[in-house]
């Protein structure tokens, strides 16, 4: 092993485009494209370079470990590709000194037809492992995943949970010394999730250079010792894990997409979450209570059948609940100048936790999303019991509350239902 | 490393095609079995076609023998990038290990049906010749000329899906137009030159010389049929190369 100060991975003004065509139809197929030519010979493809990644440098020395962080399409998942060599980049170079193993998605590869067995080898294999080299690791890799009396049944038959065991299993036994994981621990149980966790800590503490992707902060704080943050492609901090963390933190927190306007002329000026009652703005909902969602879009340029969509995502990223004016029965809205929405939140039913609101504009039968202002507002749902409950839920219970009480039924009841619903019993 | 990738990937194709079937393995010796069944009774039986001092059936199998394969490896070449789509986009590896690794079941079915056609000869009083030696020579030039074409079908599928619809039209023209179910010898000597044109038709005949002792063995156009295979593979290959950089961006 090389010292730490040597480099294992050095990106140099690495960039990466993608074309987005404008077309109200991409052609799929070949006679598509070439009739779309034929009816419009002299209108040139409308399309829109979009940079994924712009002027990326940063150096990676041997046995570091980097988290790498930003908001979604911030270009995390396009960095991890380029650097696993699966797409080309547009521009720059990449040099990396080291075996490199990328864990993009757990379970690639797997066959549900195969077995068990048959399946550790083939995704070894794809994962860049030899047969020499898997078959020294099997046991631990069955031992793992906790499988070991279903080798030889084909994975079809598997549990999702199994499946997602035995597919981390074999990726976590890659040896490379360059090791690049995407967001694998999103898969799981919570016990399980715990246990991959440890697995990677032991990975990193073994002197392996790591990139981790992650919307979990928790996990890139405990793993990693250095962090970047990615927004729109482009590097914005490079630093030490708890400064970059409490960077992302802070931008999403403050919501950035406040007060610009976009191109489509939008601009969400104000967002807030508000106690129904007294109408104070708040980023501690409790739990249960009663809550309404204002937000203020000035539209610079009229837009007629506006839709504004709310989404709210949980701390992984994960999409919670949607709110959308149509199936609310608001209708649309004539856009010209500021409009400001109130909806409801009453007796809010999200487990405690930390959530992101992200404000989307539509306009009715139009593909063009007019604005996306992504984490404008985050909140941290507290506990609270709910009706006089003696115990609160808390942020292990899950994300959304469904049940609404309950009862229990006393034994007579049960005898009584059981006598009527059988037909025989009446008979005599 | 990618030599273990490449049987695994192999062995996986070889599992999985009779698994869940009941009859199995025997799928392999009934598929050529019937495909020569139906050859003989359309052609040999209703259209009369003539035949060859070994029978019709016979010398349909020994070219079905090589058809077979070559139908194989570009149907299975031209589509494997899309069925293993998930895999481009997440693991890399070289590109080219797809598509090679889809010959080993070709192989094996044609060993097996090999072996099948090696034990029916001498039930047809059919002797064997030096020339079935030169039968793995015949094969590998089929296997790179389809290769080729499915080489190119494969990457130019990631951006067409049109590929997979006509790569099934043109390979059943295809066999029209090569001496499969009909020999050389019956085509009207003013055809033949057009028929010769075909680079299949001087490897489908040599099956029938290597196996079935048939007197006309086309030197001249088994060298072209050799020359079009290996510019077919490596144009395949070379387009195959260029376009891999742009898969995973367009699957």
């Amino acid at each position: 092993m090389s010292s730490s100060g040597d480099i294992a991975i050095s990106v140099r003004d690495v960039s990466k485009s993608y074309i987005i065509s404008h077309n109200q139809e991409a052609h799929v197929t070949l006679a598509e494209a070439m009739l779309h030519r034929l009816r419009h010979p002299f209108q040139r493809p409308r399309s829109e370079k979009f940079w994924a990644l712009q002027d990326i440098n940063f150096d990676v020395s041997f046995g570091e470990v980097v988290g790498i962080v930003g908001r979604n399409g911030a270009g995390k998942s396009t960095l991890l590709k380029i650097l696993s060599r699966i797409t080309e980049p547009a521009t720059g170079q990449i040099d990396l000194y080291g075996r490199i193993g990328s864990l993009l998605e757990v379970g690639t590869g797997f066959h549900p037809e195969l077995t068990g067995r048959e399946n550790i080898f083939l995704n070894g294999h794809i994962l860049g492992m030899n047969r020499a080299e898997i078959r020294r690791q099997f046991d631990a890799i069955v031992e793992f995943a906790g499988v070991d009396k279903f080798l030889d049944t084909p994975v079809k038959r598997y549990s999702s949970g199994m499946f997602v065991r035995l597919a981390f299993s074999v990726a976590a036994h890659l040896n490379p010394e360059i090791l690049v994981v995407d967001e694998v621990l999103a898969v799981g149980d919570a016990e399980f999730q715990r246990k991959c966790l440890g697995k990677m800590r032991d990975v990193a503490s073994g002197g392996r250079t790591v990139l981790f992707v992650s919307h979990n902060m928790a996990a890139v704080r405990q793993l990693c010792t250095s962090g970047i943050l990615l927004d729109g492609g482009r590097i914005v901090k490079h630093g030490t894990v708890s400064e970059v963390v409490q960077d992302y933190l802070a931008a999403r927190a403050t919501g950035r997409s406040i007060g610009q306007v976009n191109r489509h002329g939008m601009e969400l000026a104000e967002i807030a979450l508000r106690d129904a009652d007294s109408g104070y703005p708040t980023q501690s909902p409790i739990m249960d209570g009663d809550y309404q969602l204002y937000l203020k879009v000035i539209a610079h340029r009229p837009l007629r059948g506006a839709a504004p969509v709310i989404r709210i995502y949980d701390d992984l990223g994960t999409l919670v609940s949607s709110i959308c004016c149509v199936e609310e029965g608001m209708g649309t809205v004539d856009m010209d100048g500021p409009l400001a929405v109130s909806f409801n939140l009453p007796r809010l039913q999200l487990y405690p936790g930390r959530y992101s609101v992200t404000v989307c504009l539509y306009a009715l039968h139009d593909p063009v999303q007019y604005l996306e202002a992504a984490d404008a507002l985050t909140f941290d749902v507290q506990p609270a019991p709910v009706r006089d409950a003696s115990k609160a839920y808390d942020h292990q219970a899950g994300k959304v509350r469904i049940a609404n009480g309950g009862e229990f039924l006393d034994a007579a009841e049960i005898e009584s239902d059981d006598v009527v619903e059988l037909p025989t019993a009446r008979s005599h | 490393m990618f030599r273990d990738l490449m049987l695994s990937l192999g062995g996986r194709d070889l599992r999985l095609r009779y698994r869940q079937t009941a009859l199995g393995v025997a799928w392999v010796i009934l598929q050529p079995l019937m495909a020569a069944g139906i050859f003989t009774f359309v052609f040999g039986l209703v259209a009369k076609l003539p035949a060859g001092k070994s029978g019709y059936f016979m010398q349909t199998y020994a070219s079905l023998l090589g058809w077979n394969a070559f139908f194989a490896t570009i149907t299975k070449t031209s589509g494997c990038l899309l069925q293993n789509a998930p895999l481009v986009s997440k693991v890399y590896f070289p590109r080219l290990v797809l598509p090679l690794s889809t010959v080993f079941s070709t192989l094996v079915d044609f060993a097996i049906a090999l072996g099948l056609m090696i034990v029916m000869m001498p039930l047809h009083h059919i002797g064997f010749t030096y020339g079935i030696l030169l039968i793995p020579i015949w094969l590998a030039m089929l296997i790179l000329m389809a290769m080729g074409i499915g080489l190119y079908a494969a990457a130019l599928g990631v951006s067409y899906r049109d590929v997979q619809y006509v790569i099934p039209v043109l390979t059943q023209l295809l066999m029209y137009a090569s001496p499969v179910g009909y020999t050389l010898d019956a085509v009207p000597a003013r055809f033949r030159t057009l028929v010769m044109l075909n680079p299949l038709s001087g490897l489908l005949e040599a099956f029938r010389w290597s196996l079935l002792g048939t007197s006309s063995s086309h030197w001249m156009a088994i060298l072209y049929s050799t020359l079009v295979a290996f510019i077919a593979f490596f144009a395949g290959a070379i387009a195959f190369r260029r376009m891999e950089r742009k898969f995973t961006d367009v699957i």
